[in-house]
């Protein structure tokens, strides 16, 4: 509770705060305020005829929760399951879903100043899902809008008349 | 109406219509706010769509609800608000204040209208001719009150009739819910054991009140006295399917005991025991206190009373304080906690398993216990919520019997599946769907008896409601025999109307179409139904409930319409087999059997498909290896087992590797926040933590048809 009361806070002055996390060599950002929890990885159960960066559903005490491997949908070169991967379940519009990463790097609060529209790239996501790019020192985020990322409907979470 | 449901459900479903007024009043009157606050917030210059629908669909509601039961005045004033309303949302006029001011000031009519009607209909109505015109005025597109006159003082006199309706509103509200004592005389009759089938209707009808025998003063005829909260006509009308109205003198229980007294105190000591149950609930005081003296005689006579009109007499008093109203919330909690409880109860059996039971007997005895008292909980708890459908159904014969006269049309109604029970949420939800599509069915499906003998069908119409469980839902289907859905009509309707339809829409798309706001292909608007109104409510509940509409019809032979809904809470027992490293779970209620096959058994017919022969029949194989892609490490290891499965009335056999047990599971929903997956109904937590697939049978056996 205390990290959304503070960055509520901030909210004010422009700033907010982001959860950074790592495929690959990729730094990416996404809000803090829609991240639930962050877990271990465990087997989830597969689905079939799921596309396969859905990699199954786990039960999270008694939910349901479908997991997602960001790092096959970013088409990463490796995708490894071991004791340092890590699942950040996302609390988005009512639903929850879990995304898995190489590892969790901090929490950091970005200006609205230090974030740049980002430029138009080729890439495995919309476009429209990247709010943006944050430099962060020599480091550069990717911010994405991982709401609207996951509701797309090639996330094949939804299903397509929803 | 038909004589059948009359003989069959006719008497109780008359009286069971009550029990919903309490829910229709709460319903009109949330729909009235919710008007009224609508109204307030309406943007005239530029009015939403959105909102003027969702103030139609409220008036809407008002309007069916207050028909079906009867309150004529409320349905006639709601009419006339739902013709201006429907005008304004078809844009033909344009939204003035005139409009909101009346449509405020008719709210309030009907609210008073259907306060008077729940206060048992005591106190003089709320006038709504002036209304009436002033609407009509509105909605031929005439400001009332004249060109010359003022507009502002036009809504004082409407005022002034409105006012005294909260002053004599609460005031008869006392008396209507308490019973009241009246003696009953029938007769004189030839038979008069038929008077002893009315002591049975009291028995019968839950809550209609008590009875108990009087000394009749005649032979030929009965006396009871009587303890009710129902109006004289409502027993009438209950009564008539015994004896003929005329035979039936109800009287104030007060003033006719005291002309009987001198009976009772001169009448033969054999009928004095009588005078002791006077002393029960349906008595008036006043009766107690003159057989006083007759009361020692009483007791010792109190063998030979009948046994059976003792519990009668006191059920209605032990009802009320037998039960507690608890907000659901908190029965959802205790529901959640208890599926929790079973999932740790199962991980603990499972971990327990290779313990030696030597040398822990007792920490396995009360793992036993646990096991059974958590299964008996876990019963308790679900009951709690669960309701048969039949509390639905019963609200749909006398509609319907009303509708069908109205329409001038016989319809037969029958109902299946009334056992199935419901959850109680659901149940409400489901309520106000199903009345408007028995309501279409009755109005556009059935035709007129002409029109039906004309074609060859008999001359009474049948529409069929029924409940079933399919693949871990709850199908509740409405049909007809009907005129059905005309493709033509529909098509041609949307293109009037600017939707983007063609000719080669497939059917079911078609049919989709009349789910479209405002869509209607009546020719005539009744106060039935044809404003179109209805089915995009239909659609929107239910999708609101997670559940689905299909529609299927037939030109000339009739519509069926199924709502599915999902079981988005439920326990069930399940069978759990193994494929590769796979769990999956088939729901025990739909396994036949299972056996090891031999390859001899299984034949394949031109396209690859397989075939099992099981005694004498050929049912086709699913591999659930092959549809859900299980992958394989152990190539040592293959699918030799069957379990034949059935559902919607066919078979099918799956192919497993193995049977890994029988549970009770806890059925979670996996569309909450994931999506559909084909074949499978849901998901649930295994002993061990892990989430195991549901599997839908109804689906599978589908797909084997295909």
């Amino acid at each position: 509770m205390s990290v959304m009361e503070k960055s509520e806070e901030t909210t004010a002055s422009g700033a907010r705060e982001y959860l950074t996390f790592r495929l690959d060599q990729e730094e990416y950002g996404i809000d803090i305020l829609k991240v639930q929890e962050i877990r271990g990885y465990e087997p989830p159960t597969r689905i079939a005829n799921a596309p396969e960066f859905i990699k199954g559903v786990v039960n999270l005490r008694g939910t349901i929760v479908p997991i997602v491997d960001m790092r096959i949908k970013f088409n990463c070169a490796q995708a490894d399951y071991n004791t340092f991967t890590v699942v950040i379940i996302l609390n988005l519009r009512q639903r929850v879903v879990g995304i898995v990463v190489d590892s969790v790097s901090d929490v950091m609060e970005l200006a609205s100043g230090s974030v740049r529209a980002a430029p138009d790239i080729e890439s495995a996501i919309d476009n429209s899902c990247i709010l943006g790019l944050g430099s962060v020192g020599d480091r550069m985020l990717i911010l994405l809008d991982i709401e609207k990322l996951m509701s797309s409907v090639d996330m094949g979470l939804v299903a397509a008349d929803d | 109406m038909a004589e059948t449901y009359q003989e069959g459900s006719g008497s109780g479903a008359d009286f069971d219509l009550s029990q919903f007024y309490q829910i229709f009043f709460e319903e009109a009157g949330e729909n009235l706010d919710q008007m009224e606050h609508m109204l307030l917030n309406l943007d005239l210059v530029n009015a939403n769509d959105e909102e003027l629908n969702g103030i139609f669909r409220c008036a809407h509601s008002i309007k069916g609800g207050s028909a079906t039961f009867g309150f004529a005045d409320v349905a006639e004033l709601t009419h006339q608000m739902e013709s201006l309303l429907d005008r304004l949302r078809r844009h033909e006029l344009q939204p003035i204040p005139q409009m909101v001011d009346v449509l405020l000031e008719s709210a309030d009519a009907s609210r008073s209208l259907l306060a008077r009607h729940q206060a048992g209909e005591q106190g003089e109505a709320v006038s709504t001719t002036d209304l009436v015109r002033r609407i009509s005025e509105l909605a031929a597109g005439r400001v009332p009150g004249g060109a010359s006159a003022p507009v502002a003082p036009a809504p004082a006199p409407v005022v002034a009739a409105v006012a005294p309706a909260p002053a004599f509103v609460p005031a008869p509200a006392v008396s209507p819910g308490q019973p009241r004592q009246l003696q009953i005389q029938i007769g004189p009759l030839e038979r008069p054991e038929q008077a002893d089938a009315i002591k049975e209707l009291f028995r019968d009808i839950p809550g209609l009140g008590s009875i108990s025998d009087l000394p009749g003063l005649e032979p030929a005829t009965r006396r009871f006295a009587v303890e009710t909260t129902s109006t004289n006509d409502d027993l009438l009308d209950l009564f008539a399917f015994h004896v003929a109205k005329e035979q039936v003198v109800i009287s104030d229980g007060v003033t006719a005991t005291a002309a009987v007294e001198p009976v009772v105190q001169g009448g033969d000591t054999a009928e004095v025991p009588y005078g002791f149950f006077h002393d029960a609930p349906g008595a008036p005081a006043e009766v107690v206190k003159v057989p006083v003296a007759a009361v020692p005689a009483a007791n010792g006579a109190s063998a030979v009373v009948p046994k059976a009109a003792e519990p009668r007499a006191q059920s209605p008093a032990q009802m009320e304080s037998t039960t507690i109203r608890v907000a659901v919330n908190k029965v959802d909690q205790l529901i959640n906690l208890v599926g929790e409880l079973v999932i740790t109860q199962a991980m603990l059996a499972q971990n327990s398993r290779g313990l030696d039971a030597g040398a822990y007997q007792q920490l396995l005895a009360g793992l036993a216990d646990l096991d059974r008292n958590t299964r008996d909980l876990q019963e308790s708890v679900m009951s709690i919520r669960m309701i048969p459908m039949s509390i639905v159904f019963s609200r749909f014969p006398r509609m319907l019997r009303d509708l069908a006269n109205k329409l001038g049309k016989k319809v037969d109604f029958v109902t299946l599946g009334e056992a199935i029970e419901l959850d109680k949420g659901l149940v409400e939800k489901i309520t106000d769907p199903l009345t408007h599509l028995v309501r279409n069915s009755c109005d556009h499906g059935i035709e007129m008896p002409a029109d039906r003998l004309a074609k060859g069908k008999p001359e009474h119409g049948t529409i069929t409601l029924s409940a079933s469980h399919q693949g871990g839902s709850i199908v509740i289907e409405v049909r007809d025999d009907g005129k059905g859905l005309s493709r033509e009509k529909i098509l041609s309707k949307a293109l009037e109307r600017g939707l983007d339809v063609s000719e080669h829409m497939s059917d079911a798309d078609v049919w989709q179409l009349i789910f479209a706001p405002g869509f209607s292909t009546a020719e005539v608007v009744t106060d039935v139904s044809g404003r179109g109104v209805g089915m995009d409510v239909v659609k929107r509940n239910i999708a609101a409930l997670n559940g689905s509409v299909e529609i299927d019809s037939a030109e000339g032979y009739g519509m069926r319409v199924s709502v599915r809904l999902p079981l988005t809470l439920a326990i069930m027992d399940g069978m759990s087999v193994g494929v590769g490293d796979e769990v999956y779970i088939l729901p025990l209620s739909s396994v036949v059997e299972s056996f090891q096959v031999n390859a001899d058994d299984v034949s394949t017919v031109a396209q690859g498909s397989q075939l099992v022969k099981v005694r004498d029949e050929y049912m086709p194989v699913i591999a659930l290896e092959k549809i859900f892609q299980v992958p394989r490490f152990d190539a040592s290891k293959s699918s030799n087992i069957m379990v034949v499965v059935e559902a919607d009335g066919s078979r099918v056999a799956l192919l497993v590797d193995e049977l890994l047990g029988q549970h009770q599971v806890v059925v979670k929903n996996l569309e909450s926040n994931y999506r559909k997956v084909p074949n499978v109904s849901g998901a649930t937590i295994l002993g061990d933590g892990t989430v195991a697939l549901i599997l839908d049978t109804g689906g599978l056996v589908r797909r084997a048809r295909h």
